[in-house]
């Protein structure tokens, strides 16, 4: 059996793909299956694919914790020189973790899609681009090497971008699209960059290779290597870093992900909260044996992470569409993340992206099922009281906020405290790493008072759906967006299948934490463990050795319960009682308002920068063209022209009138010598005469 | 390695239909475009032969006809084979020939001329690939220009003749450098050679060819005189500008054959003549032309990005994508220049694709302008699928074909010249954003109302696309047959010219 679901492991991203094709051919060839089927496959692929996952899992469980580990090798991809790449899927404790967030909140989705999606008409594409995400999701996960990697990199980035751009018809959406492709290929180029670079490293310390589980092996001599007199190890970590800002969403490529949400809010949750984002968060802790060796970069990625954190939860303050507070959230929380891996602490990071995939797909699926009660309004100023309306959407969400903001014992707690803490904890190495600490504990602060802030906008006070003062407010005075017959809105909980993977994700949220309990928690109950998470992952990235409890961990830990349970509190206050403080605020401070509020202004900058910048560059290179290059050419074949009328007169002045001053002249000739021609005898027979005595006197005088 | 006449075969099949198209009679036209596509069919299918016959282990020549005298008092054969730089230009020939037939099928106006002169074009493309004979090669390379001048004089667009004749003497430029080195090289060569497998051996090279430590002008002039007829075939800065020009004004298939199989004469002509028989210049020259090589992919983009005709934008992509088969021919590593060939061949049939696609909407909209069109997506759904799967394949999307030659030339680029190489790279990001934009501009938005009527991509374009996208597909996933049937000569290859290459990575070394 075991044998059997090693042979069969290859199927985990194969269904999908399987799905993609059972549902992509027939409406290539334009024929409309039935919905049932649609989602069926849709559906049944998933969780076959959840369900070996779970197998792979069990039987990598099964397995002495030092060997969790197998290759299946499909076919050889590109063999060339020193470069051998196969088609192959690496299973270990981190593909298998990976590969069960994306299955198995996946699956979620896929069922959550087909009550949100069931009045769509392209209902049979939706399910189409989502099963061929989540196999490109797959692929990069389980690939065994780097271009593999790359392979679904780029795949889940044209995922992303078909479904950003899923309701084509409105203009912005696909040019959200679009952003969201370019920006992760700017990302592309750094990482590519680092993959060359990593490639020609190894190969000059003698193991040219783009297998993980090689390159490992490799690591010691690799140090040795500089390129341009710096350590080529940093060089190649910071460039795979800059791939991960792409896709991570970090500082300075964040900027398509707010935009993403112009995807239809499943997508939002599944590709850009739980599983895609997450990738460059994945990478960096699959290649966390040559991260580890820079502490250079680490620095660069960690500080790169917490500024992350600290600008995404601030944006989070100031906006009033549900969807762009969750997608800043995530910016930030993926900020978090990358504090982690920048700090060393890649299990700390891989076990926040676990939970972070439960809570903040919640959230998103919550506020997918709020929009859909609220017939596709997002803005939270026209929301409020929805807690009366839809319990179990509510119950859920809030269940979901607490813990993003991280209090005991939800799962955002134990995994955001983790990593906070081996921040603090590497202060006494780095002190840089105190500052990050303390950027990082302000953002959680920020963290909790937005989400509390969204909750009460949505669920709490009175419902202001109907209100046409806020309508206008909100939408302007724009008749065109007239409500159809004035009908007042009444919102209503969601059917089953929104619910159900609502309630199944709410209760992950709440209880994942407990799968890694650290140490200091344990030892209290007489525990050795340090996490079952970390031991779990423990093959793919080492434990810290020994681990003593601090009082200072204990402090932490109450001082960053006590930050969140604050910022909720504040945030509750100032959404419900106090509103006045807000509007003062607001109207004090209203420049920073402002400017918080226009996302610091860093998409005008980059549309006025570089988008700008590029389009006048390449209307220089057209003009460049036209008026330089093929006006060269075009004289060419003028002067050519001119050339050839002179030539051409010339023929016929020179040439063709030296031949025929030559013909008059033998004409002119001819015409007086011809008169010699009598034709009278005696004439010839003087002349015949005449020139004996002329040849006659000749010879006598010679 | 047995001589075998399949290369003379499939080389002059076409030339039956020149011969007997003419025979037909005005309404037996219809006859002219199957017998076109049953002669395209069998040399398809012997291409199929070939690749199936072909020893991808074997080191040189391969399938070899002749050498046969003839013009014996100059040493002219007549003489043809293949080694593994060749074969899968073969291939490429013979299958864009088949979907260039499909693709003309709409062809309104002197059908039998048409369908004549495209299969006298295959004749010339084919022999270019496997002519051995420098004279014999040049035959070809000239009898290609004459069907090209009349298919777009003829059956082009509104400026066609400005677009033929430009296109003409373009070529003619190039190719009488090319006829100086060639009488050059007959002079010079002990023997007086023509035969290029002869000419590939240095010792061969007598007077003033000879390779002396010294730097040999004479050699550099013979070099650059084959290398500018070579660039403006690729077409290289500077020498570009002939090629939106003619793209625009040709008829759809024509573009086809000239994107697709044409363009690869000029790179597969650098490999043959200038790598091969001047490797010492080559060596000495690369880094130059792997700059060409840089300013094509960067500056080719930029120009894409700037158009508003769909046409001119594809030529202008073809351009950028010829630039990184010039730069990774030149990096001398297995990887670049087993990318490069594999590009000329994935070039060849997605850009194929490309100008297909323009060729659908041309005939339904009877314009190009970018801008004109808009929503399109939800009046031809398959249209718009079909155009993206074309567009991601151009951009290097990784599972596709253009991917996996795009990394090798990288990969094999970096070591030799990492600054050039990481420039080259922003290519890809430009690349993204100018095919990501067209989509944009034509297939989103609210539906233009002009074209609701529009009807959607017909079977017989279907059928021209498919082999193609099914090739992207298949090589995006398993390219090992292309790349085993690349790989031997080319490693050869690079072996002839690494002694002289220290000097090169002397100049650049790792960064």
């Amino acid at each position: 059996m075991e044998q059997f679901i090693i042979n069969f492991s290859w199927l985990i991203p194969v269904l999908p793909l399987l799905g993609f094709l059972l549902n992509g051919l027939p409406s290539a060839v334009g024929v409309r299956m039935p919905r049932k089927y649609v989602y069926s496959v849709a559906c049944g692929s998933m969780f076959l694919s959840f369900l070996m996952s779970f197998a792979v899992f069990i039987v990598l469980l099964n397995m002495p914790s030092e060997s969790r580990e197998f290759t299946n090798t499909l076919w050889s991809w590109i063999h060339i020189g020193s470069l051998k790449a196969d088609i192959a899927f690496l299973f270990d404790p981190l593909s298998v973790n990976m590969a069960l967030v994306v299955t198995g909140v996946g699956f979620l989705i896929h069922v959550y899609s087909t009550g949100y999606m069931s009045h769509d008409a392209s209902y049979a594409r939706f399910f189409t681009y989502l099963n061929l995400f989540c196999f490109m999701m797959l692929v990069l996960v389980l690939g065994n090497n780097l271009l593999l990697l790359f392979v679904g990199w780029e795949g889940v980035g044209l995922c992303s971008y078909l479904l950003i751009g899923f309701w084509y018809k409105v203009k912005a959406n696909g040019v959200a699209g679009m952003k969201a492709f370019i920006v992760n290929r700017i990302g592309d180029f750094g990482m590519m960059i680092g993959v060359l670079a990593l490639f020609w490293s190894l190969y000059q310390v003698g193991f040219p290779t783009v297998v993980f589980t090689e390159m490992k092996l490799a690591m010691m001599p690799l140090t040795s290597v500089t390129i341009l007199g710096v350590s080529a190890i940093t060089i190649i970590c910071i460039f795979l870093f800059i791939g991960a800002t792409g896709k991570s969403a970090q500082i300075p490529l964040y900027v398509w992900l707010p935009d993403a949400m112009a995807g239809p809010t499943p997508v939002s949750a599944l590709i850009h909260a739980a599983t895609m984002v997450t990738a460059g968060v994945y990478m960096i802790a699959r290649l966390n044996w040559l991260f580890v060796l820079s502490p250079t970069a680490l620095m660069v990625i960690a500080t790169v992470g917490a500024l992350t954190a600290f600008i995404g939860a601030t944006i989070g303050f100031a906006q009033n569409d549900i969807k762009k507070v969750l997608a800043y959230s995530t910016v930030s929380q993926l900020g978090y993340m990358m504090l982690a891996m920048g700090t060393g602490a890649f299990a700390a990071g891989i076990f926040h992206l676990t939970t972070h995939a439960f809570f903040k797909a919640c959230l998103f699926l919550g506020s997918g099922s709020v929009i859909l009660a609220m017939h596709h309004e997002q803005d939270m100023r026209l929301m409020g009281g929805l807690r009366k309306y839809m319990p179990k959407t509510f119950i859920t969400f809030a269940a979901a906020t607490i813990a993003i903001c991280g209090i005991f014992p939800f799962s955002g707690f134990f995994s955001k405290d983790e990593i906070l803490w081996q921040v603090f904890a590497k202060g006494s190495y780095a002190g840089w790493y105190y500052f990050l600490w303390v950027i990082g504990i302000v953002s959680a602060l920020g963290t909790a008072f937005y989400m509390v802030r969204c909750v009460v906008m949505t669920f709490f006070g009175k419902f202001n759906g109907n209100d046409a003062a806020i309508k206008i407010l909100v939408h302007g005075d724009s008749p065109a967006h007239s409500d159809h017959g004035h009908h007042d809105l009444v919102p209503k909980e969601s059917s089953w299948n929104i619910t159900v993977p609502l309630i199944v994700l709410g209760s992950l949220a709440v209880i994942a934490g407990f799968l890694n309990i650290p140490y200091i928690i344990n030892s209290v109950f007489g525990g050795h463990s340090s996490g079952l998470f970390n031991e779990w992952l423990g093959p793919v990235i080492p434990l810290a050795t020994h681990h003593e409890v601090h009082a200072a961990e204990w402090i932490l830990m109450f001082l960053s319960l006590a930050l969140a349970a604050g910022g909720m509190y504040v945030g509750y206050l100032l959404y419900t009682k106090r509103n006045d403080i807000v509007t003062k605020f607001t109207t004090t401070y209203s420049r920073l308002y402002k400017i918080v509020y226009n996302k610091y202004f860093v998409d005008e900058f980059y549309q006025g920068f570089f988008v700008k910048g590029l389009l006048k560059l390449n209307q220089f290179c057209a003009l460049f063209d036209n008026a330089v290059i093929d006006r060269f050419v075009n004289l060419t074949s003028k002067v050519t022209v001119i050339y050839s009328v002179v030539i051409g007169w010339c023929d016929d002045f020179f040439v063709d009138g030296t031949i025929n001053l030559l013909s008059r002249i033998v004409e002119k000739t001819g015409k007086h010598v011809r008169k010699i021609q009598t034709g009278n005898v005696q004439h010839y027979a003087y002349t015949v005469l005449a020139g004996i005595i002329v040849v006659m006197v000749i010879r006598i005088l010679i | 390695m047995e001589h075998s006449s399949i290369l003379t075969w499939i080389t002059f099949l076409p030339l039956l239909g020149v011969v007997l198209l003419p025979f037909l009679s005005k309404n037996q036209e219809w006859l002219a475009k199957w017998f076109a596509l049953l002669l395209a069919g069998i040399q398809l299918l012997m291409a199929g032969y070939i690749f199936k016959v072909f020893d991808s282990d074997l080191v040189g020549y391969q399938l070899m006809h002749g050498p046969y005298k003839w013009i014996e008092t100059f040493h002219i054969h007549y003489f043809v084979g293949i080694d593994s730089i060749s074969v899968s230009m073969v291939l490429l020939t013979a299958l864009i020939s088949v979907v260039a037939v499909i693709a003309s099928w709409g062809i309104g106006k002197n059908i039998k001329a048409y369908f004549a002169l495209l299969l006298l074009l295959d004749v010339g493309m084919m022999g270019t690939f496997v002519a051995l004979d420098f004279f014999l090669f040049y035959i070809f390379w000239e009898i290609m220009l004459l069907p090209m001048y009349f298919l777009i004089g003829l059956w082009g667009g509104p400026r066609r003749e400005y677009a033929a004749i430009k296109f003409f003497l373009f070529t003619l430029f190039g190719s009488l450098f090319m006829l100086l080195v060639m009488l050059a090289l007959y002079l010079y060569s002990a023997g007086n050679l023509f035969d290029i497998t002869k000419l590939a051996d240095l010792s061969t090279h007598t007077g003033l060819l000879a390779i002396s430590d010294s730097f040999n002008w004479f050699r550099f002039f013979c070099w650059l005189g084959l290398f500018v007829g070579f660039a403006i075939k690729v077409p290289m800065f500077p020498f570009h500008t002939w090629l939106p020009d003619a793209h625009v004004e040709a008829p759809t298939a024509i573009s086809v054959i000239l994107a697709g199989v044409l363009l690869k004469m000029g790179t597969y002509g650098m490999l043959r003549f200038n790598y091969m028989i001047f490797p010492d210049i080559t060596a000495t020259c690369s880094m130059v032309v792997a700059a060409f090589g840089l300013i094509n992919i960067i500056y080719g983009a930029l120009c894409a990005m700037a158009q508003t005709d769909l046409k001119k934008l594809i030529a202008y992509s073809s351009i950028s994508h010829m630039g990184f088969v010039l730069l990774g021919m030149s990096a001398f590593t297995p990887e670049g220049i087993s990318g490069a060939v594999l590009q000329m061949f994935n070039h060849g049939t997605i850009t194929a694709m490309l100008f297909i696609l323009v060729g659908v909407i041309y005939d339904r909209a009877h314009h190009r302008d970018i801008n004109g069109f808009g929503g399109l997506f939800s009046i031809v759904p398959r249209y718009g699928v079909w155009v993206a799967f074309a567009f991601f394949a151009a951009l290097g999307l990784p599972g596709l074909s253009g991917f996996v030659s795009e990394v090798l030339v990288f990969l094999g680029s970096y070591p030799t010249y990492p600054g050039l190489t990481i420039a080259a790279l922003s290519g890809v990001i430009l690349g993204a954003a100018y095919l990501l934009w067209t989509i944009q501009r034509m297939f989103f938005g609210p539906a233009n109302e002009k074209y609701k009527d529009l009807k959607d991509i017909s079977l017989r374009e279907v059928f021209s696309l498919l082999p193609l996208g099914v090739i992207v597909l298949i090589l995006g996933v398993y390219p090992k047959p292309m790349i085993d049937l690349i790989d031997s000569s080319l490693v050869a290859l690079n072996a002839k010219i690494m002694p002289y290459i220290d000097s090169v990575h002397s100049i650049t070394g790792m960064f």
